[in-house]
């Protein structure tokens, strides 16, 4: 119904024109609340919708509603939009929307980009507006060349009459007189012509040459420089601090309080991050203060046994069938806290002025952080202009916005224009964590080798309640702090004590064929902020189940994708790529030394299939080769498909091999990329992607690729050494033998 | 005051010696192309070249490139031309995120220039001090190895320049 309403009414209602060279503005009819569109108009440029300006030399520029940060998601959209108005993407003017209603994610209802789901959510909507944009060209040239509409057709960018070309820009005077037509029929697959085709990316040449601008690069004439000493242990407040050295540095104008902490400003960056390092500040000892890693896994072992989980799925007897199953297996996985670390550490230009603000930042969020700069600049949100860039990488990091606060209550105190940036120090420990999993599942298998039983538990933090948390402040401004909290507390106690929060479980149950199945939960939060990570819950529950798996085909004495193909008759999508991938592992020749290792999971309406081929030499593992087998429904650009699926390879290897939190006294132990690594091109395994070949609507491909690498990988380990890891990232035992071990 | 040559143009920083040049060349030469990752001369994404050796800026004081050749990724190509990096960058899509590729270009531009054709173990060694936290490494690697077989190369500016 979403999309139904916005592409037919929203998106398409109104026409505008910029005629004779003079620029007019204009609102959209039939929004709930229109606004003008943030759309810089060119002279003689044509709006027909939020997301296209057509200019009479024929340049069609693009506005993406959805956010960069490297998924390709502008070269994925254009595609869309360019398929059905017949004008080739590559050729287009890509442009990062501003804010307004019309951008709004149609499946979440705010301007906001992730849960992999941009071209699954604007596959009907962004091709129904270039139908439209396209049938409303064709109108306009019927009339200027006195043609009937059906002695006429389209091709990239021009209307066809008896072989002579126009160019769309010939039109758009004649059209922006017209009323847009709203139910243009779309396509057919079999005409597509720029969807499905190989293609570069449309921000290839600018991220190669140093000219895309990122957040970190916007520059303004009279802009100060701000960093942020935080507390080192969450939620810890400020009790004092002494600025006498900071303010007698060079450069350095304000010494301030705010939320988060102390910030330091000064006319250059390094003038800031000097000083602030001679800055003296005491915090408050907190109840986070006490934890360390050790008391976090014992707390959440204690929980296992149950005493406080909420249900979250119940079907069949599931005890009845452990007592009946020919074997049980049982084993407890663990999972750390993790930072998304991406390469461009946090940072915002705020500038309040005049009764109205700029915001620059890369945001997953944009409507987010325009409420944001509202609320703490005390200004009515239409008053803030939200300038998007580039996203020096995301991978959920950029969805909370807490340097978009603080840049605004800096430039708000200071009355100056405000460039913050966090360090990478910053980034790591004072960020928003991968929650911490330990997950317990218990599965009984039958004698003919089929599961009768699944008994999934997991112990940890919920993330929705940090969620919400974070996107009231930015969704309603106007809302009171009171109000915020007292909701917040609700949802944390019911996600505590009444219903699993989905994002918690979700992948740990569903992939395979169990008819008794018993999924619980327990919510054990020491206070650590949390958010989404890359395939969030699937991120770690797909280690267990996939490990678990595994573990059930070789007590079940079969073959890992055997077992596997047993197992899912009621999941036939999965079931197929377990197949493709499975045939093609049967092509792999590991080299003397060398193991293959195989997972597959459903995640963000995808289905995966990857084996890893991996060795073990001194207790270092290697990942030299990953074959990827990816069903994502139709392919947009199998080249982006292709690149997902490698990044989230590489993503989920250093969680595999790497990523890990200690936590002393409360603060994160880690500081930079000594002690936090991320895989190097050295230790990068070569990766081949199959795309299964489908006609059905696209689905996600940012994150599906991550959650079975881990466990292929594991699995591969297993079948080098003996060795089950049930823990992340992978440590094997060199005391052990590593005498690699045969498997059926 | 600090005198260097910054992309074949004879320059002078009024920024305080101990600075680093990467803060130097963003904050006060306006040359945004080498980014900030992590501050410590870990992950490479300030690379730049200096007398065309591939050096982590952000742990680099502006003192130290006195009278040096200082090649950013706005000076690697000249006159519109694209590096031969570059255009396999493109070819190949290599960037994602797209904010550590000024870093590998400028490490991959040093490798070719002291070695053109480089082999995958040594395309590894040389790019291994750059993260890509996307995972462009394969893409990376490939298109490294389709530009050390291209022609013509200009290296970079500096190169080019002498040539």
């Amino acid at each position: 119904m979403k999309i139904e309403n916005i592409s037919r009414r929203r998106f398409l209602k109104a026409t505008a024109v910029v005629g004779g060279g003079v620029v007019i503005g204009f609102a959209l009819t039939g929004c709930s609340s229109p606004g003008p569109l943030p759309i810089a108009l060119a002279e003689g440029g044509f709006v027909p919708n939020a997301f296209l300006q057509i200019l009479p030399d024929n340049t069609v520029k693009f506005y993406t509603a959805r956010d960069e940060m490297g998924q390709r998601v502008t070269t994925g959209l254009s595609t869309l939009i360019g398929e059905e108005l017949d004008y080739d993407p590559l050729k287009m003017e890509i442009l990062l929307a501003g804010v307004h209603e019309d951008y709004n994610n149609p499946s979440m209802g705010v301007q906001a980009t992730g849960g992999s789901n941009a071209i699954n959510a604007h596959y009907e909507p962004l091709r129904q507006v270039g139908a439209n944009t396209r049938a409303l060209l064709l109108s306009a040239a019927a009339l200027d060349l006195g043609v009937a509409l059906d002695a006429m057709s389209t091709e990239d960018g021009h209307v066809i009459v008896a072989g002579a070309r126009y160019p769309y820009g010939q039109f758009v005077q004649t059209a922006a007189g017209l009323v847009a037509p709203t139910e243009t029929p779309l396509k057919p697959q079999s005409a597509f012509r720029y969807i499905g085709r190989e293609s570069t990316r449309v921000d290839a040449l600018a991220k190669s040459n140093g000219s895309a601008v990122f957040g970190i690069d916007v520059d303004l004439p009279d802009m100060h420089h701000a960093v942020v000493k935080r507390s080192p242990v969450a939620g810890a407040k400020l009790i004092s601090f002494d600025a006498s050295k900071t303010l007698a540095m060079p450069g350095v104008t304000d010494v301030l309080e705010i939320g988060s902490g102390v910030a330091v400003v000064a006319e250059k960056y390094w003038q800031a991050k000097t000083a602030a390092e001679v800055l003296t500040v005491q915090w408050e000892t907190v109840a986070l203060s006490k934890l360390n890693s050790a008391n976090i896994r014992a707390d959440y072992q204690a929980a296992l046994a149950g005493e406080d989980a909420v249900s979250a799925t119940d079907e069949g007897d599931v005890e009845g069938a452990l007592t009946a199953a020919s074997q049980v297996l049982e084993a407890v996985y663990w999972t750390p806290y993790l930072s998304h670390a991406p390469m461009e550490p946090m940072n915002a230009v705020v500038r309040v002025q005049n009764g109205e603000a700029d915001v620059w930042s890369g945001t997953q969020g944009p409507s987010g952080a325009q409420g944001l700069v509202a609320r703490f600049a005390g200004l009515a949100p239409e008053r803030v202009r939200v300038h998007q860039t580039y996203l020096g990488g995301s991978f959920g990091r950029r969805g909370t916005l807490t340097h978009i606060i603080e840049a605004t209550q800096v430039a708000v105190a200071t009355e100056k224009t405000i460039k913050l940036l966090w360090s990478r120090e910053d980034d790591l420990k004072n960020g928003l964590y991968r929650p911490a999993s330990l997950m317990r599942v218990r599965a009984g298998l039958s004698e003919s080798g089929k599961i009768t039983a699944w008994d999934a538990t997991r112990v940890g933090g919920n993330i929705s309640p940090e969620t919400i948390k974070n996107l009231m402040p930015a969704l309603f401004p106007g809302l009171g702090d009171g109000l915020i909290g007292w909701t917040v507390g609700l949802a944390e106690g019911a996600f505590k004590g009444w219903v699993a929060d989905p994002s918690s479980l979700e992948g740990l149950f569903e992939d395979y064929d169990h008819p008794n199945t018993r999924v619980t939960h327990t919510t054990i939060d020491h206070g650590l902020p949390l958010t989404f990570w890359r395939s969030v819950g699937h991120s770690y529950t797909a280690f267990a189940k996939e490990s678990m798996i595994d573990e059930l085909a070789i007590a079940a004495g079969e073959d890992a994708v055997a077992f596997r193909i047993k197992n899912t008759e009621n999941n036939p999508r999965l079931q197929h790529v377990i197949r493709v991938a499975g045939d093609a592992m049967k092509a792999m020749t590991p080299a003397p030394g060398r193991h293959l290792g195989f997972a597959a999971h459903h995640s963000f309406l995808t289905d995966v299939a990857q084996v890893a081929e991996v060795s073990v030499d001194a207790g270092k593992i290697r990942v030299h080769r990953v074959l990827c087998v990816v069903n994502c429904g139709i392919a947009v650009n199998p080249d982006i498909v292709r690149a997902q699926m490698e990044g989230a390879i590489m993503f989920g290897l250093t969680a595999a091999l790497h990523g890990h939190h200690e936590i002393k006294d409360g603060a994160v132990v880690e500081s930079n990329f000594h002690d936090y690594p991320i895989l190097r091109m050295a230790d990068a395994p070569s990766v081949e992607v199959v795309i299964v070949e489908s006609d059905d609507k696209p689905t996600g491909v940012g994150e599906p690729g991550l959650p079975p690498i881990a466990p292929a990988v594991a699995n591969a380990v297993y079948r080098a050494t003996g060795q089950r890891l049930r823990s992340l990232p992978l440590a094997v035992d060199e005391g052990a033998s590593i005498d690699a071990i045969q498997i059926g | 005051m600090i005198e260097f040559e910054l992309n074949g143009v004879t320059v002078t920083s009024e920024d305080d010696p101990n600075t680093p040049l990467l803060w130097v060349i963003r904050d006060s030469f306006k040359l945004k192309g080498s980014k900030f990752g992590c501050g410590a001369g870990l992950c490479g994404a300030c690379t730049m070249q200096i007398d065309g050796k591939a050096v982590r800026t952000c742990i680099l004081p502006v003192a130290a490139v006195a009278g040096q050749s200082v090649t950013t990724i706005e000076g690697l190509s000249q006159d519109g031309a694209l590096h031969a990096l570059q255009t396999a960058w493109v070819e190949h899509s290599v960037p994602q995120c797209g904010y550590c590729q000024s870093g590998q270009i400028m490490t991959a531009a040093a490798l070719l220039d002291e070695n053109p054709s480089p082999t995958e173990a040594e395309i590894d060694t040389a790019l291994s001090g750059n993260i890509c936290r996307c995972g462009c490494y394969p893409r990376i690697k490939k298109a490294v190895l389709a530009a050390s077989s291209a022609q013509p190369l200009f290296r970079n500016a500096a190169l080019a320049q002498e040539a």
